[in-house]
C-alpha cells in the first residue's frame, strides 16, 4: 500500500541531524579548514530550519510516533522512544530552529576571535539536539535527558571564552542549573511511583482517572511532583526567585551562544516545559494559576527595575529577559486561572495567544538585540554603556537592527512586542485581573524608558574614544541581523493584521495548550505500523 | 515509608551542601551526594519485597519474571541519570580547576567579580 509522504516520520532527524551535525563537526575540524566547517554549520541549521517550517506549514492532529517501530511490542508494556508531535510543538521547533538559523551564519564570522570553531559548533549543535529533544519528547524521562544535554552544552559554552569572569559565571550556572534539573528528576521519580510509567499519554491518563477518584482533585502525592516540576522548571526559565544565575550566565557567553540562551532555551527547556506540564499533563487548576500568575508579575516588575541599574549592555538585556518571561507566564497564567474557573473560553483562548505570541515575538527581538550588541561589541571592544556613544552614524546596519528590536521590546506601535502586550493587557482585564493589566502596562513603560536610555547611550550622541574609528561589521554579521530585523518585523505585523497566517502558525498550539490533559489522553498510543 | 524519607534527607543534606558551602569541591560534592540520593530514591521506587534482579533467568517465561522480578524500568533509568550525572561531575570539576589557576582559590566569597 502505497502510504502519502508523512513529515511526522522525519521527526528523529530533529534530534538526530545537530547530534551527527555535532560529530561531523568535531571530525572536520582536524582538517583546520574552518570555511568547511562555517559552510557545514549554516547548510544544516538551514535544513533544519526549512524542515520545521514545512512540519509547520503541514499541520495535522498531535500524534505519537514510536522511533524504530519499537512502541507497543505487546499488550504488556511500552518500550521505545516516544516522540510526541503537536501544534504547540511545532511552533515550539520552528522558533527553536529558525533563531538559531540565524545565530549560526552570525556566529561564522563572530567566533573567529576564539581558538576552536570546532568545538563551539559542535556544542552548538549539540545544545540545539537538546532543545528540539525536549520540544518533542514523548515521554519524561526522554524529557529529562534532553534538558540535561541541552543544559550541559550551555554551560560549556558560557565558559567558552575562557576567562576568569566566564568560569565563574559558568559554574554558578552549572550549580543552579544542576539543582533544576535534579528537583525535575525528583518530580518524575515521584510521579513514575504515582502512576507506574513514563510515557506522557499514559501518565495522563493515570492522572486524570485519579482525580475523578478524589472527587476531581488531583492526590497530594501528585501535587508534590507538580510542585518539583514548578521549581525545577522555574529555575530554568528564570522566574524571580530563581533567577540569580541569569544576568552572570548569558553575558558572560559568546554574543551567538547569548542570543541562543536569552532568545530560545529559557523557552524551550522552561517556558515550554512548564506549559506542557502544567496544562497537558496535570490539567489547569486554581493553585498553580496563582502560583504562575505571581512568579510572572514578579519576575516582570523586579527583571526590569534590576535592568535600569547596568552599565554592561547585555547584563541590562539579561534581566529585561527576566523581565519579558514574565509576561509569557504571566499570561499563561492568567489562562490557566480562566481554564480552572471555568471561565469563558474566549478569554483563555486570548490569554494563551497572547503568551505564545509574545514567546515568539521575545525569541525573534532578544536574539536580534544579543546579537547586536555582539556586533558592537566586536567593533568597539567593549559594552559599557558609558564608553559607548555615537554609533548610529558609524554602524548603520546595526544601529537600525537594534532601534526596531527595541521598539518592539518597548511595545511602540506597530513593531511586534505592542500587538502581544496588548494582547495579554486586554486578556488581563478581560478575566477580571484589572490590577495585573496596570501592572503590564507600567511595565512596559518602564521597558520603554529603559531601552530609550540604551540608544541614547549607546547610538546618539557624540563619539567616544573607543567608537570613534568603530566601522560596520562584516556582511556575514551584518545579514543575519538584518534578517532576523525582517522577521521581528514581519511575525508582529503578520500575526496580529493576517488571520491566515495566525490560524496557520498559532491556533494549533494555542488549541494544545487551552484543550489541557485531553489532548495527550486522546493521542493513540499504540502504533499502527 | 523510611526508605522514602532517608532518601529525601539525603537529597535535602546534598541541596543544604550545594547552598550553604563556601567551597567549590563541597559545593560539587554536595550536587552530588544529591544526584546520589535521587538514584537511590529511583531504586527504591522500583524494588518489591523478595524481588529478584531483573535479568530474565534461563528456563524463565515473561510471565515468572514479570511477577518476581523488582522494575527493570526503574533500574534502566537510573543507568542513565548515573551517565548524566557523571558528566555534569566531569564539566564541573573542569570548571573548578581552571576556576582555581584564575582565582587561586576555591573559596566563593573572594570569587566574585561578577556584581548587580
Amino acid at each position: 500500500m502505497s502510504v502519502a509522504f508523512d513529515l511526522t516520520n522525519l521527526l528523529p532527524l530533529f534530534v538526530a541531524g545537530p547530534m551527527g551535525v555535532a560529530f561531523i563537526v568535531s571530525l572536520v575540524a582536524r582538517l583546520r579548514r574552518d570555511r568547511v566547517l562555517d559552510v557545514i554549520a549554516v547548510v544544516s541549521a538551514l535544513g533544519l530550519f526549512t524542515l520545521a517550517v514545512m512540519l509547520v506549514i503541514s499541520g495535522g492532529a498531535a500524534s505519537l510516533l514510536w522511533v524504530g517501530g519499537w512502541g507497543n511490542l505487546s499488550a504488556r508494556g511500552l518500550l521505545g522512544i516516544a516522540l510526541h508531535c503537536d501544534g504547540l510543538t511545532r511552533l515550539v521547533l520552528a522558533v527553536v530552529n529558525l533563531v538559531a538559523f540565524f545565530v549560526a551564519i552570525f556566529a561564522t564570522d563572530y567566533i573567529k576571535r576564539y581558538t576552536s570553531p570546532g568545538l563551539f559548533y559542535s556544542l552548538f549543535f549539540l545544545m540545539i539536539a537538546g532543545m528540539n529533544g525536549v520540544v518533542l519528547a514523548g515521554d519524561l524521562f526522554n524529557l529529562y535527558v534532553f534538558l540535561e544535554l541541552a543544559s550541559l552544552c550551555s554551560y560549556s559554552l558560557v565558559a567558552f571564552g575562557t576567562r576568569a569572569r566566564q568560569f565563574e559565571a559558568a559554574f554558578k550556572y552549572l550549580v543552579l542549573g544542576s539543582l533544576s534539573t535534579l528537583l525535575v528528576l525528583t518530580g518524575i521519580v515521584l510521579l513514575y511511583s504515582f502512576t507506574g510509567t513514563l510515557n506522557l499519554a499514559q501518565m495522563t491518563r493515570e492522572l486524570s482517572a485519579a482525580s475523578a477518584a478524589h472527587g476531581g482533585k488531583l492526590p497530594a502525592a501528585a501535587f508534590l511532583a507538580l510542585g518539583f516540576f514548578l521549581a525545577g522548571f522555574g529555575l530554568k526559565s528564570a522566574m524571580v526567585p530563581f533567577h540569580a544565575w541569569l544576568p552572570d550566565a548569558h553575558p558572560a557567553a559568546p554574543a551567538p551562544v547569548s542570543a541562543m540562551l536569552s532568545g530560545v532555551l529559557i523557552k524551550a527547556v522552561g517556558a515550554y516545559a512548564i506549559i506542557r506540564i502544567v496544562f497537558n499533563v496535570f490539567g489547569a487548576s486554581p493553585a498553580v494559576a496563582t502560583i504562575l500568575m505571581v512568579l510572572g508579575s514578579l519576575s516582570m516588575v523586579v527583571g526590569v527595575l534590576c535592568a535600569f541599574g547596568q552599565k554592561d549592555l547585555k547584563r541590562l538585556l539579561a534581566y529585561s529577559s527576566i523581565s519579558q518571561m514574565g509576561y509569557v507566564i504571566l499570561a499563561f497564567g492568567i489562562g490557566c486561572d480562566v481554564l480552572a474557573r471555568k471561565g469563558p473560553q474566549a478569554v483563555a483562548e486570548l490569554a494563551v495567544f497572547g503568551g505564545l505570541f509574545h514567546l515568539v515575538n521575545h525569541a525573534t527581538f532578544k536574539s536580534l538585540l544579543f546579537l547586536t550588541a555582539g556586533s558592537i561589541e566586536h567593533a568597539t571592544g567593549t559594552r559599557n554603556l558609558d564608553e559607548l556613544g555615537g554609533l548610529s552614524g558609524r554602524m548603520p546596519v546595526t544601529s537600525w537592527c537594534c532601534r526596531i528590536a527595541s521598539l518592539s521590546i518597548s511595545g511602540v506601535p506597530p513593531f511586534s512586542g505592542f500587538w502581544s502586550k496588548l494582547i495579554i493587557i486586554i486578556a488581563a482585564i478581560q478575566a477580571g485581573h484589572w490590577g495585573l493589566g496596570v501592572l503590564a502596562v507600567a511595565v512596559s513603560l518602564l521597558t520603554l524608558a529603559l531601552f530609550v536610555k540604551v540608544q541614547r547611550a549607546a547610538l546618539g550622541g557624540a563619539t567616544t574614544e573607543k567608537t570613534a574609528d568603530a566601522h560596520e561589521s562584516s556582511p556575514a554579521m551584518a545579514m543575519p541581523m538584518a534578517a532576523l530585523a525582517a522577521v521581528v518585523v514581519a511575525v508582529g505585523l503578520l500575526g496580529f493584521l493576517c488571520p491566515p497566517f495566525r490560524h496557520a502558525v498559532f491556533d494549533p498550539a494555542r488549541d494544545v495548550v487551552v484543550r489541557g490533559v485531553s489532548v495527550l489522553s486522546d493521542v493513540e498510543i499504540g502504533s499502527p505500523k | 515509608m523510611i526508605p522514602y524519607i532517608l532518601c529525601l534527607a539525603l537529597l535535602a543534606v546534598g541541596i543544604y551542601a550545594m547552598i550553604a558551602k563556601k567551597n567549590v569541591i563541597k559545593i560539587i560534592l554536595g550536587l552530588m551526594i544529591a544526584e546520589y540520593a535521587v538514584n537511590l530514591l529511583l531504586v527504591t521506587v522500583g524494588y518489591r519485597n523478595g524481588g529478584h534482579v531483573p535479568i530474565l533467568m534461563a528456563g524463565e517465561t515473561s510471565e515468572q519474571f514479570v511477577r518476581g522480578s523488582v522494575d527493570p524500568l526503574a533500574q534502566a533509568v537510573v543507568l542513565v541519570s548515573m551517565i548524566t550525572s557523571l558528566s555534569v561531575l566531569l564539566v564541573s570539576v573542569a570548571l573548578a580547576v581552571r576556576i582555581y589557576q584564575k582565582y587561586g582559590t576555591f573559596d566563593i566569597t573572594e570569587i566574585r567579580k561578577l556584581k548587580g
